[in-house]
């Protein structure tokens, strides 16, 4: 066993000197320990799998517990952005470069990473439908009124009204760019899909 | 409210202590800071004395009344003021206390500090009744309701008894009238007799119940009211007049509980005055009898009856057991208006609060009145999400507009808006932020902001970490913050001393990160909030102690001019305290306000202005503005002669400077006279005060006295010398005076007729002007020719110069002496003056203490002496010996008008021999030895006077 360790300290050690080359924001040191956690986390995963990566179970488990995130379809959508090749598996790469996004990122690459969040179809458009999708929730039903999703869908029209800036009817990655620079508190316009602000402070703690 | 205090307060088992129980210390910080604050809010109303005073055994000592309104002795200390008995005030005999108005008491917790908490418990303990007194002023003050008058009603036990019926009888009475606000033209009982058990109706009617009758007159009923008021109720009559001159009534209307409900159903007019003015407010308090005692008056008023407008506050309280009801009256300022209540001189009028002015809702209400409805509707049931969505949709709407602004507002935002800075969402709490400052610009805004208690979850968030939020809720308190009583609830709620720690920042980083520049940013919010709390003199007090001064100082060498506004703006307003005014001089401000006089933003040049304005009383800061070379920006900036506050600012730094001559040199160097002889036409008043001032004090070099002239100054001060504006014209006054030392001046002064209207302002109220005028005078008489002739031309006038003699203040009094020994030197004009009594005022005065009075004083003596038998007059008027110890003073400018005096007196044997009493020659002696000619040889004059007495008396007795 420690043998073992030995050999993964080394492998870890190469791996983080070329994976902080390629990731923004995180040192060497930051990186390894990121690495180690990875591995942590992976040990716990069943053997098949792990050859692949995290699997979306044990991210969630992360997003919900470190980072106290709620809502199942944020948290799916954020799997989704940080698994960059689509093979359902976080890779280390894939782990670290996500990491240093959601951390430590400057506003530009947090603009990038939520568009991904919430573009749900991948297709580089935020559609009225995806809107409706990850809102519904958002406020509470008026029962008493003739369509309960009226409140949500007024919603989504001011929300498309506020973000469409070519009037295409979708909100395309330069419109919702250019609408977060003119206002930062609709960064995660559609939903929580970053830590929060006491997690930031903390995630020095996070990487040591 | 006062239901739930009076039923809260929690007395333990025996009954005389306060439990101390949470509850209790809350109430108990409510009527502390309620009393604390009474003194500010309502200064005439604090100095009225109780009936009775209060007393209770106090924790404080005799070493705690540093106060100079207390004098101490041993353990003992008592406040200076008295009552008309002469018996102090506030008296304590460790460990009693009585203590008689709420001055007093106000003064007193102040004093006490740390044990403030401690003291009012005692003072409540003390005499169970203050509290439910306490609870009343409270329940109506705090509200800030614009109440004229309130009962407070025991419960009745549902029957009306004819105590209730007097009571509420009285009260009523109270409020009929001549006036066009009257609620009732009059109230009377149709029979003055009063059967022993207090009903006035006869005993057969008696027997169903009825008390008595009362014809009431209201102001828009026909006929008139007949009432008929019983133990089951009240109800109105019809009256048939019967055979026999018997009067028969018959019910005619349902019951009322009482008169003024009746009324109230039968007057619309008294129903408006009742609901809408807040005329009568019923208030059922339900309170435990057994808390009070029989007769007990804690506070009368004095004041003359009430008349329903322009009414200024004033509270009675009257609790009197017999009548089982507590009746208090409040008469409030008229809405919106009197400045008497204002914590400091400098709050605009704008700064009051507005009444509130809910127009009827429009029929047909602009569209984004339904879109704001139904966006705040989303807010209230929106998650996070959503919430920030609809945030940013209502910042969409153009929030400057007022329609925006009360829309909000009347759908209900505004609760919204002040609920979601409690939520933990940051994002929630900034976007509502954002539209809070944006819409607090509107006064309406401001004061709903207030009435809702956002003020103090915006206090509270300054703490935060985040520095957006920290900022975003400075700025909004900044724009809240503009009325008094939000001004207060800043700062007791710690506001200030959170607002005084954002300004630690360090503001001009030769190369700051990212996280510096948003402390500065932070800073500059803090500094926004602390410039609208400046306003009040409390807060002023707080900014100090709460370590302010230096950061403001380390602010102010700031480059960037939204930050200097700000702080600048913060500086000049506290500057009207002393204390300011030493910390700006010895933190080295002077040097930045200065510096920045000469920036290109007018609104911080005004400010930096004003700060010198204020700041250069003290001869020290005249100096350093001339050091560091503020006094040449100061006359460039009276070019800016179209930006009136500005120019107002300006004017007056120039007018304080110009107290050292060393200034005024550096002043005629600049060309500065000439402008501002220019600016004393079509300015306005406040600008002209400080330019008149100016030239009263640069005229002290007599070189300008001839600029002035050349320049055209004459003519346009002596016009001033009509205006009415008191500031102005005690500086006018001294501009003239001054100017009339000049003898060219005076010829221009005399055509158009300046000495009259000098003499006119003699009868001005002000003494200020009043002894300005007299000093004026004197160069008139002095460089006029025929100036006697002229003095006689006014008619009246000698008498009315002569009368001013018997003015209280002793300014006036020395010019007025100063100008009689000018008058004087003309023969006809002493023999007017003499047969108007001067002779006998001016004896009276001798006995002063003043050394400028004394001199003018003996001056004056010395001229009145030289007619008929003044001089004689004079010592049988016992003026002699006083002026004898004139020459004992230290001023030796009262020496030499003294001896003259002395001098003139002693032609008459009888003031010798009085002079020699006194030990006259000894301190002539010493005078003859003086440098000064004219001293030597009065003094030695007089000496020989008495000498020569002496020989002819000696001759007499040995031949």
């Amino acid at each position: 066993m420690q043998k073992m360790s030995a050999m993964n300290r080394k492998l870890i050690q190469n791996l983080a000197e070329t994976l902080c080359k390629q990731v923004k924001h995180f040192d060497k040191r930051e990186t390894e320990c990121l690495i180690r956690l990875f591995s942590g986390l992976l040990g716990e995963q069943a053997e098949r799998r792990a050859a692949h990566g995290l699997d979306r179970v044990r991210f969630r488990n992360i997003l919900h517990n470190t980072f106290g995130m709620t809502d199942d379809m944020m948290m799916d959508s954020v799997f989704r952005a940080f698994d960059k090749d689509n093979d359902t598996y976080i890779s280390v790469k894939e782990w670290v470069e996500g990491l240093s996004v959601f951390l430590r990122g400057a506003l530009d690459e947090k603009i990038k990473f939520c568009f991904d969040v919430y573009n749900l179809h991948g297709d580089g458009y935020i559609s009225r439908e995806e809107m409706l999708q990850m809102l519904k929730d958002s406020l509470i039903r008026q029962p008493t009124e003739e369509d309960p999703d009226e409140g949500i869908k007024d919603i989504v029209e001011i929300a498309l009204k506020k973000m469409d800036h070519d009037h295409d009817g979708k909100v395309s990655y330069s419109d919702f760019e250019k609408t977060v620079k003119d206002e930062n508190l609709l960064l995660e316009a559609f939903g929580n899909c970053l830590p929060d602000a006491k997690v930031e402070i903390t995630s020095n703690y996070f990487c040591m | 409210m006062g239901e739930t205090f009076s039923r809260a307060i929690q007395w333990s088992s025996d009954a005389d202590q306060l439990e101390n129980s949470p509850l209790n210390n809350d109430i108990l910080t409510e009527i502390l800071l309620f009393t604390e604050d009474f003194d500010d809010r309502y200064p005439k109303e604090a100095r009225i004395l109780f009936r009775e005073p209060l007393q209770w055994k106090t924790s404080l000592e005799a070493a705690d009344f540093t106060s100079d309104i207390y004098d101490t002795r041993g353990e003992a200390a008592v406040s200076l003021e008295c009552d008309d008995n002469r018996s102090p005030l506030l008296q304590l005999s460790p460990p009693d206390i009585t203590v008689h108005s709420f001055y007093h008491l106000s003064n007193l917790l102040q004093l006490s500090k740390d044990k403030t908490m401690k003291e009012i418990r005692a003072c409540l303990e003390g005499d169970t009744l203050i509290v439910h007194a306490f609870i009343a002023i409270l329940l109506l003050l705090v509200n800030e309701l614009y109440f004229c008058s309130v009962c407070v009603f025991l419960p009745r036990e549902g029957r009306l008894s004819p105590e209730a019926v007097n009571t509420e009888v009285d009260l009523l009475k109270r409020f009929c009238g001549t006036g066009e606000n009257r609620a009732l033209k009059s109230v009377s009982y149709t029979s003055d007799y009063v059967f022993s058990n207090g009903c006035r109706s006869p005993p057969w009617r008696q027997m169903d119940g009825e008390i008595c009758s009362l014809i009431i007159e209201t102001c828009d009923t026909e006929p008139t009211l007949f009432i008929t008021c019983s133990t089951s109720g009240v109800f109105f009559d019809e009256r048939i007049n019967g055979e026999g001159g018997v009067n028969y009534y018959m019910r005619k209307s349902e019951l009322y509980k009482d008169i003024i409900t009746l009324l109230k159903n039968m007057s619309p007019h008294f129903a408006v005055a009742a609901n809408e003015q807040g005329f009568f407010y019923n208030v059922l308090l339900c309170m435990d009898s057994s808390h009070f005692y029989p007769e007990k008056i804690l506070w009368e008023s004095t004041s003359p009856s009430v008349c329903l407008k322009d009414i200024k506050l004033w509270a009675s309280l009257n609790i009197n057991m017999s009548n089982r009801c507590i009746c208090v009256c409040m008469h409030s300022k008229s809405p919106g208006g009197a400045g008497d209540f204002s914590e400091s001189s400098s709050e605009d009028e704008e700064d009051e609060e507005q009444p509130e002015r809910r127009a009827e809702i429009p029929t047909d209400l602009p569209s984004e009145y339904w879109q704001i409805q139904k966006l705040v509707k989303y807010l209230k049931g929106a998650n996070q999400t959503a919430t920030v969505i609809v945030l940013c949709a209502l910042r969409d709407f153009n929030l400057v507009q007022e329609t925006c602004q009360l829309a909000i507002r009347d759908v209900g935002g505004l609760e919204v808006l002040i609920n979601l800075l409690d939520t933990d969402d940051i994002r929630c709490k900034i976007g509502s932020l954002k539209i809070l400052k944006e819409i607090s610009c509107n006064s309406q805004i401001r004061q709903t902001i207030a009435d809702l208690g956002g003020l103090q979850t915006m206090v509270s968030i300054l703490d935060s970490p985040d520095k957006e939020l920290k900022g975003l809720a400075a700025e909004t308190i900044a724009n809240v913050a503009k009325f008094r009583r939000a001004r207060r609830t800043v700062r007791q709620h710690g506001g200030i001393k959170r607002l005084v720690e954002l300004l630690d920042c360090v503001p001009n980083g030769v190369s700051m990160s990212a996280e510096q520049e948003r402390d500065v940013e932070v800073a500059r919010c803090g500094a926004l909030a602390l410039w609208s709390c400046s306003k009040s003199t409390r807060n002023k007090e707080s900014i100090r102690r709460a370590g302010g001064i230096p950061l403001l100082a380390r602010l102010l060498k700031s480059s960037q001019k939204n930050m200097l506004i700000p702080v600048v703006g913060t500086l000049q307003e506290c500057a009207s305290e002393k204390s300011y005014r030493i910390a700006i001089q010895t933190e080295g401000m002077i040097e930045d306000l200065v510096k920045n006089l000469s920036c290109d933003n007018q609104e911080l040049q005004m400010h930096c202005a004003s700060a010198i304005f204020k700041c250069a009383e003290d001869k020290h800061t005249r100096d350093l503005v001339r050091q560091y070379e503020g006094l040449k920006p100061l006359v460039m900036l009276l070019n800016e002669a179209e930006n009136k506050q500005l120019l107002a600012a300006t004017t007056g730094a120039i007018w304080k400077c110009s107290i050292s001559l060393e200034n005024v040199a550096k002043f005629q160097e600049y060309k500065a006279l000439e402008i501002l002889v220019g600016l004393l036409k079509d300015q306005p008043e406040e600008v002209l005060v400080n330019v008149v001032g100016a030239l009263a004090e640069c005229a002290q070099i007599s070189e300008n006295l001839a600029t002035i002239r050349k320049s055209g100054g004459i003519q346009p001060l002596v016009n001033l010398l009509t205006g009415t504006n008191q500031a102005l014209l005690g500086n006018v006054t001294r501009a003239v005076g001054a100017c009339a030392t000049d003898p060219e001046n005076m010829v221009i002064i005399d055509r158009l007729d300046g000495v009259r209207l000098l003499w006119s302002l003699l009868k001005n109220p002000n003494p200020e002007v009043q002894a300005n005028a007299a000093w004026a005078i004197c160069p008139c008489i002095e460089n006029t020719k025929d100036a006697g002739e002229m003095v006689r031309s006014f008619v009246g006038g000698l008498e009315l110069i002569v009368n001013l003699l018997k003015s209280q203040n002793k300014a006036v009094l020395a010019s007025v002496c100063a100008a009689i020994a000018k008058i004087a030197k003309d023969v006809e004009n002493l023999a007017v003056i003499t047969d108007h009594g001067v002779v006998p005022m001016l004896a009276n005065l001798t006995n002063t203490g003043d050394d400028k009075l004394r001199r003018y004083l003996a001056e004056a003596i010395a001229c009145c002496c030289k007619w008929g038998s003044n001089c004689v007059s004079f010592g049988e008027a016992g003026a002699v010996a006083p002026l004898v110890h004139y020459l004992r003073s230290k001023d030796p400018s009262v020496h030499q008008a003294t001896a003259r005096a002395l001098f003139e007196l002693s032609k008459d044997p009888n003031n010798c021999i009085t002079m020699h009493e006194n030990g006259v020659v000894k301190l002539l002696l010493i005078m003859i030895g003086s440098t000064d000619e004219i001293l030597q040889e009065a003094a030695a004059s007089c000496v020989a006077n008495i000498r020569r007495l002496a020989l002819a008396n000696d001759k007499a007795k040995y031949g």
